[in-house]
């Protein structure tokens, strides 16, 4: 048995860049630094609700560091990002819910994911109605 | 064989422990029909080529779960990979991802096996029966619970497309824990408290990022990603119950 042993010498590859191996994992790894972003943005609307408690200069002059060119190029980006978290988080969202049976027959995942996307877009829309 | 005039390149990762200090790549430049699998492939180097090669087969339709291997970067089983599809350009052939390399294309299995037995992957009786009681009736609702996840053939397909696996390999990985959906959703079954504390810890479904590769992979479509996430909200309400209501650990 041990001179058995003795011959073995098992051999472990390296893990290094192991992200870049496969589109796949690129993808994921996109998909996971889109919540960077989405937390910076909760900072910053974070900061908007403190300038708020400051009273009504303190917002105005938050709402006047908002509308500066490098913010609204900011924004634009956060919400390429944005859309991109969104699709990738739908996606993902068959994968973490029970199965679930419409006629003893199995809801596709794409279905999950369509509605989940669809709805989204409603909720922001009827935000933006009630917004603007 | 002979008369086949279409040829291939498969580039093949080669490790023998007792001579090399790392594993390098080797060409052998295979002759081949439209019907041959990559694992066909394989065997006429091993035949005609080279004798030295090793590699792990046995069914050579699918179902045994043996000849799991990196085809050009992909996890694939040999025998449902064809060498028409690479052909006219030539293909990389290497052992499963993450796992250690016994020899060339021959990975060490021994943790898998391990975990696989952990999670006792066999029906506990909720209510035993004597043979006169009959059969354990299931109505087909209760089969759709955990039918898809049978299918595991434990190829270990879904390890090498883990980069949790990979990474840190306590974590018990995509096929075990399917499995142990498997049982734990089964009507017949009373065995889920047993396998729970380990479903509920780090190493089990929380060590899970939702990569979600394993299920592109599995030649099954067992989905594992699907049997690993859809515990993880009954894994956190059962986190916080434990507070208001203290039971027995992993119920």
């Amino acid at each position: 048995m041990s001179a058995q042993m003795d011959k073995r010498r098992p051999y472990v590859r390296s893990m290094n860049s192991w992200w870049k191996r496969d589109p796949f994992f690129v993808r994921y790894m996109v998909m996971e630094a889109t919540s960077v972003l989405v937390a910076l943005y909760a900072v910053i609307l974070l900061v908007g609700l403190l300038r708020l408690s400051q009273g009504e200069a303190a917002f105005n002059g938050w709402l006047g560091a908002l509308e500066s060119g490098p913010s609204i190029l900011l924004h634009v980006l956060i919400l390429v990002v944005f859309l991109y978290h969104l699709w990738s988080w739908f996606k993902v969202m068959p994968k973490t819910l029970p199965m679930i049976f419409v006629n003893g027959k199995k809801l596709p995942a794409d279905t999950i994911t369509y509605t989940g996307v669809l709805l989204a877009v409603v909720v922001n829309l009827i935000v933006l109605i009630i917004l603007v | 064989m002979a008369d086949t005039t279409k040829t291939i390149e498969i580039e093949v990762l080669r490790y023998r422990p007792e001579q090399d200090k790392e594993p390098f790549f080797q060409t052998y430049t295979v002759p081949f029909e439209d019907d041959w699998s990559v694992l066909q492939g394989l065997q006429y180097i091993k035949d005609d080529l080279d004798g030295t090669l090793s590699f792990r087969w046995s069914c050579r339709m699918a179902i045994c779960g043996s000849c799991g291997m990196m085809i050009d970067g992909k996890p694939r089983l040999a025998c449902r990979t064809f060498l028409r599809h690479y052909h006219p350009n030539k293909l990389r052939v290497g052992p499963l991802e993450h796992f250690p390399i016994e020899r060339d294309l021959v990975v060490v299995v021994e943790d898998f096996i391990r975990k696989l037995e952990s999670i006792k992957p066999y029906i506990i009786p909720k209510e035993p029966r004597k043979l006169e009681q009959g059969e354990y009736l299931q109505t087909p609702a209760q089969l759709e619970q955990f039918r898809q996840f049978s299918g595991c053939i434990n190829c270990m397909l879904c390890y090498a497309a883990c980069p949790q696996y990979g990474l840190d390999s306590k974590f018990t990985g995509p096929g075990v824990l399917a499995l142990m959906h498997r049982y734990n959703a089964d009507s017949r079954d009373g065995g889920r408290g047993e396998r729970m504390a380990l479903g509920h810890s780090e190493e089990g479904f929380w060590g899970c990022t939702a990569v979600t590769y394993c299920s592109e992979v599995c030649p099954k479509d067992v989905d594992p990603a699907n049997a690993i996430n859809q515990n993880k909200m009954g894994s956190a309400i059962d986190y916080f119950l434990r507070f208001v209501a203290p039971r027995g650990a992993g119920k």
